[in-house]
């Protein structure tokens, strides 16, 4: 089949006059032109977090020698005390403020700027009005602010480091008492830029929750009934209520917060607080316990917010090239549900040390069980969706295929952390680290990935080429676990998160029980493989800008032959995205039903289809 | 290019598109001023002082009476619309407008009387607590604070300035926060060098006004939020009336029901903060 | 529906007549009266000494919780208002519950572990 005759986004009807280009790409209300302002953003903030983390890769592996090539740039921009000199007087040495600040902003990025962007902001905007058959969002306006309040809060937390005692250094995490005491003497500080950064990205995407339940409920297509939904859709819905109920408290701690780094209250200050020795001319009486509670409120749905969207993409990939419906979708849809439901009452597991007490312990320790039920079902059904499948091996679909052990290794190695007891000893270590980046690293961008090499043709009119994503793939793929998996040996060895010499310091040696060689020297080969994880997305990105202009042409609105609804679209998509109205006949994974001739069905065909003399079967 | 459902209700939610938005932004305000109002439970718990009756009740009252005025007209507004009658529609909706600008009137006034009343301890460890008089020597900075500590001086003063408070002596700490309902004010002088402590009622100087300030700071940038949308809307925005009856009713009613949210928060916040 | 014969376009969005609109009005005024009163009554309450703070608490956030009650129900309609919108509301609450009860629990003086 054809594509229709669009070449470029800048189709245009004639009913409306042509808009400039301010209008078109930097101001658009369109949720495909948002949707792509977004991804590339957050592409960008991730390309950039990744950088700092092989910055302090470098440090790990060979302490208190200067970073080659680019450490007597960061002396010259970020000054001497962040960038110290070696031995042998040469400069370039990351000095621990340093460290702490590109560890506090590598976190923050990665999850604030680079993958809710991209997993939420840029595929929830593209492709969820497309899968509910709508023109675009509910509040287009709403969606364009929401974008604005992103970029914004991204150029304050970026102009952070270049600012006199640098950015934000207290974790990610931005535990009271030590984010307001740090960099006391600075007037605005790195942390209140912070804390300014997050208020905004927290804005953005509370408008954008809105903007996505409001449409999901609203702008289904006729005849698209809850339980016919894309579980993309179901995704990211959830997701949308996690962020629009969960961010709010986090919203209000970082006001308080702010207030107790400009204004000088004691909202997490305790009394007593001494800071080098001097006695602090603070109220006292406040609670850093409250900033802890008020923070993982958010921060364990916040992990969920991660990983649902990936889901949602793996899922989509994985009914189209296994040509099979997805088994136990209604098991799914209810899981994610569930999930969704859980994920507010489980967060004091990221406090089991802060003293608690037993019983509220046990309390968490059991939700947090709970939780890993509706997620394994997930996982479950995925695995057996692949059983007598037809699995078509292209790009997305490795991707999509290799997310699956790495969440299930992610997955099941957060157990022993979920029960307090196990988690005294793991607690703050490697181990912890080497989890969550199983999950999302491996996990959800993979997840990202696969989104992006098969949802490109739709948006571009081009596929990304093949072999340097199968390249891509092998390549992430290996490395990502040369990374991550020695670093549970490490965690469970003792070697703890954040130090700025990998261990150094806590090195057995002269009879003193510590950190064995091997374990420290495991240090080395992780942070060649990190730098050769940042060599391999080389192809990707030049892949990426290549194949918009020079990538293989689709032949058909529907390349992969998909059964969902945004693939019954022009393409690109013009504004307002469906030719004539949908309307809905089946559920979104009819893929090789017996007695068809096809071996997939799109929603939107209806039961009998038209006789032949009108010509060629429809499609919308 | 239209957006289905903007005006017309869908029919099997039954709901406009804006209704929905604006009842799922008002659900994570819920959960703002709860982590809000749960701080505050938190703070007070684990206090071993806290005030009672110490801001002063009236002006909470009147305030409280004031906001729901505004919510009732607010919601006589869009009746009147609702039955065509546009000149009564912003009859009632500037006394809304009125009524805001009152209730920041008055909170403004409350606000600048805590940066005028100053907690001075002095070196003998006599307290004195009162409201500064102008003709105080020595230079003071409302948000410089505290002013003094350990006896050291702000910039720019000298031993010899004076210090003029309208105030009493408070026979010990508990006094200050649970004040007898009618102590007599008197001129009190002070020579600056015989303060050892000395520093306004603002969100820096107990956990309680910090989250006195915080919650009714929030709560007064939303009245200001909430009264310029229905202004923008009672105003400028007004021909819409003309072009689209019910798309500007909806629009009323969906700033109402903001309305009616910030009316809510002030119903719990003012027992919380000035009765208990 | 009722047909009306206004000439001026009238919003149905929620399906009232003119009659239903103006007996609204009476309700809106009568509950307007009612929460200045539970206002006055507010304030009378927290000046009585009940011998403990806690009498006091309760008493207050019930009155308060009664006038809540009242603006949300009657002047927000949610009363009258759709599935939907409860739903959401009620979760929202059980989440304000569970931020505040379980935040509460960790941090009360008992359940502190002291090592010794």
């Amino acid at each position: 089949m054809q594509p229709t005759t669009h070449a470029d986004t800048h189709a245009h009807t004639s009913n409306h006059e042509e808009p400039g280009f301010w209008q078109k790409y930097i101001f658009s209300t369109d949720h495909k032109i948002i949707g792509i302002q977004y991804g590339v953003t957050a592409l960008m903030f991730l390309f950039l977090g990744f950088c700092l983390m092989m910055i302090m890769r470098w440090q790990l592996a060979y302490p208190n020698h200067a970073v080659p090539v680019i450490g007597k740039l960061l002396y010259h921009v970020l000054g001497e005390d962040m960038v110290g000199k070696d031995a042998a007087g040469n400069v370039g040495v990351i000095m621990p403020d340093l460290y702490n600040s590109f560890g506090a902003m590598h976190g923050t990025i990665m999850v604030f700027l680079a993958i809710v962007p991209l997993a939420f902001g840029a595929f929830g905007n593209f492709v969820t009005p497309l899968q509910i058959g709508a023109p675009d969002m509910t509040f287009p306006r709403v969606n364009m602010v929401s974008y604005q309040f992103y970029f914004f809060g991204g150029v304050l937390m970026l102009s952070s480091f270049f600012i006199p005692g640098g950015a934000a250094k207290s974790g990610w995490t931005s535990y009271s008492p030590l984010a307001t005491v740090s960099d006391m003497g600075q007037h605005p500080n790195g942390q209140t830029f912070w804390i300014m950064g997050m208020v905004c990205l927290i804005s953005s995407s509370l408008l954008g929750a809105v903007n996505f339940i409001t449409t999901i409920i609203q702008l289904r297509a006729k005849g698209l009934s809850w339980m016919r939904l894309p579980f993309f859709v179901w995704a990211q819905f959830v997701t949308a209520f996690l962020l629009l109920l969960a961010f709010p408290p986090l919203e209000a701690a970082s006001v308080l917060q702010l207030m107790d780094n400009l204004l000088h209250t004691s909202f997490f200050l305790p009394t007593g607080l001494v800071v080098s020795g001097q006695a602090l001319h603070i109220s006292g009486g406040g609670s850093p316990l409250l900033w802890q509670h008020l923070f993982w409120f958010l921060g364990h749905p916040e992990v969920y917010v991660l990983i649902l969207p990936g889901m949602g993409i793996v899922t989509e990939i994985l009914a189209c090239n296994t040509r099979k419906p997805i088994w136990g979708y209604r098991s799914m849809v209810y899981a994610v549900l569930v999930i969704g439901f859980l994920s507010f009452i489980v967060w004091a597991h990221h406090m089991y040390l802060t003293g608690m007490g037993t019983r509220i312990a046990t309390f968490f320790q059991t939700t947090t069980m709970m939780i890993s039920i509706p997620s394994v079902v997930i996982l479950t059904a995925l695995f057996i969706s692949l059983w007598g499948a037809s699995i078509r091996f292209n790009t997305p679909m490795l991707f999509a295929l290799a997310f699956l052990p790495m969440f299930g290794i992610g997955g099941l190695t957060g157990l022993p952390l979920g029960f307090n007891a196990s988690d005294i000893h793991l607690h703050d270590t490697y181990y912890v680290i080497a989890h969550f980046h199983y999950i999302v690293a491996p996990g959800t961008i993979f997840a990202l990935f696969a989104g992006i090499y098969y949802w490109y043709p739709k948006a571009t009119g081009r596929f990304m080429n093949e072999f340097w994503g199968r390249v891509h793939f092998g390549l992430s793929f290996l490395f990502m676990n040369l990374i991550f998996m020695p670093m549970f040996y490490q965690g469970m060895e003792g070697l703890s998160r954040r130090m700025y010499d990998g261990g150094a310091t806590y090195e057995a040696a002269g009879g003193v029980v510590g950190l064995s060689k091997y374990v420290i020297g495991l240090n080395v080969p992780i942070s060649h493989a990190v730098w050769a994880l940042g060599l391999s997305q080389i192809p990707f990105i030049i892949n990426f800008f290549w194949s918009v202009n020079r990538g293989k042409k689709v032949t058909s609105d529907n390349p992969w032959d998909a059964t969902t609804l945004e693939w019954q679209t022009p393409t690109p998509p013009p504004h307002g995205n469906f030719v004539k109205q949908l309307e809905v006949f089946r559920g979104p994974y009819e893929y090789s039903v017996p007695g068809h001739s096809t071996d997939f069905t799109p929603q939107n065909e209806p039961e009998k289809p038209e006789p032949l003399t009108h010509g060629n079967p429809v499609r919308s | 290019m239209e957006i289905p459902y903007a005006v017309k209700p869908r029919p099997d939610t039954g709901l406009y598109n804006a209704k929905v938005g604006i009842w799922l932004f008002l659900a994570s305000e819920v959960m703002l001023f709860g982590a809000l109002f749960c701080s505050y439970i938190l703070l007070r718990v684990n206090a071993t002082d806290w005030p009672h009756h110490w801001l002063n009740i009236w002006l909470g009252m009147t305030n409280t009476i004031v906001l729901i005025l505004s919510s009732v007209t607010v919601v006589l507004s869009w009746s009147e619309l609702k039955m065509g009658r546009f000149n009564r529609y912003r009859f009632y909706q500037a006394i809304t407008i009125i009524c805001a600008l009152v209730f920041l009137g008055i909170k403004s006034f409350e606000y600048h009387d805590k940066f005028i009343h100053y907690q001075v301890i002095l070196k003998d460890g006599t307290m004195i607590d009162g409201h500064l008089q102008k003709e105080t020597t020595m230079p003071v900075s409302w948000h410089e604070q505290p002013v003094i500590v350990d006896g050291k001086l702000p910039r720019g003063a000298k031993d010899t300035d004076m210090v003029t408070l309208d105030g009493w002596y408070p026979p010990n700490e508990g006094e200050v926060w649970n004040p007898p309902l009618n102590h007599e004010d008197k001129k009190i002088e002070i020579p600056a060098n015989k303060i050892k402590f000395m520093e306004n009622y603002g969100p820096w100087h107990t956990t309680y006004t910090a989250i006195y300030f915080t919650l009714t700071g929030l709560h007064a940038l939303h009245v200001i939020a909430g009264a310029i949308v229905i202004f923008a809307i009672w105003g400028p925005l007004a021909k819409v009336w003309e072009q689209d009856p019910e798309r500007y009713t909806n629009r009323v009613e969906v700033s109402g029901l903001f309305w009616h949210f910030v009316d809510l928060v002030w119903i719990f916040l003012f027992p919380v903060l000035y009765l208990l | 529906m009722n047909q009306t014969q206004e000439s001026v376009q009238v919003a149905h969005a929620d399906d009232h007549s003119i009659e239903a609109v103006r007996k609204h009005i009476r309700q809106y005024l009568i509950i307007g009266v009612a929460l200045i009163f539970g206002t006055i009554l507010t304030v009378w309450a927290s000046l009585i000494n009940f011998g403990s703070i806690e009498i006091n608490i309760v008493v207050a956030l019930v009155i308060a919780s009664a006038k809540g009650f009242l603006v949300v129900g009657f002047f927000m309609h949610l009363l009258s208002e759709k599935k939907m919108i409860y739903s959401v509301l009620a979760t929202t609450v059980f989440f304000f519950a569970a931020l505040l009860y379980l935040t509460l629990w960790s941090m009360a003086r008992d359940s502190i572990i002291h090592i010794r």
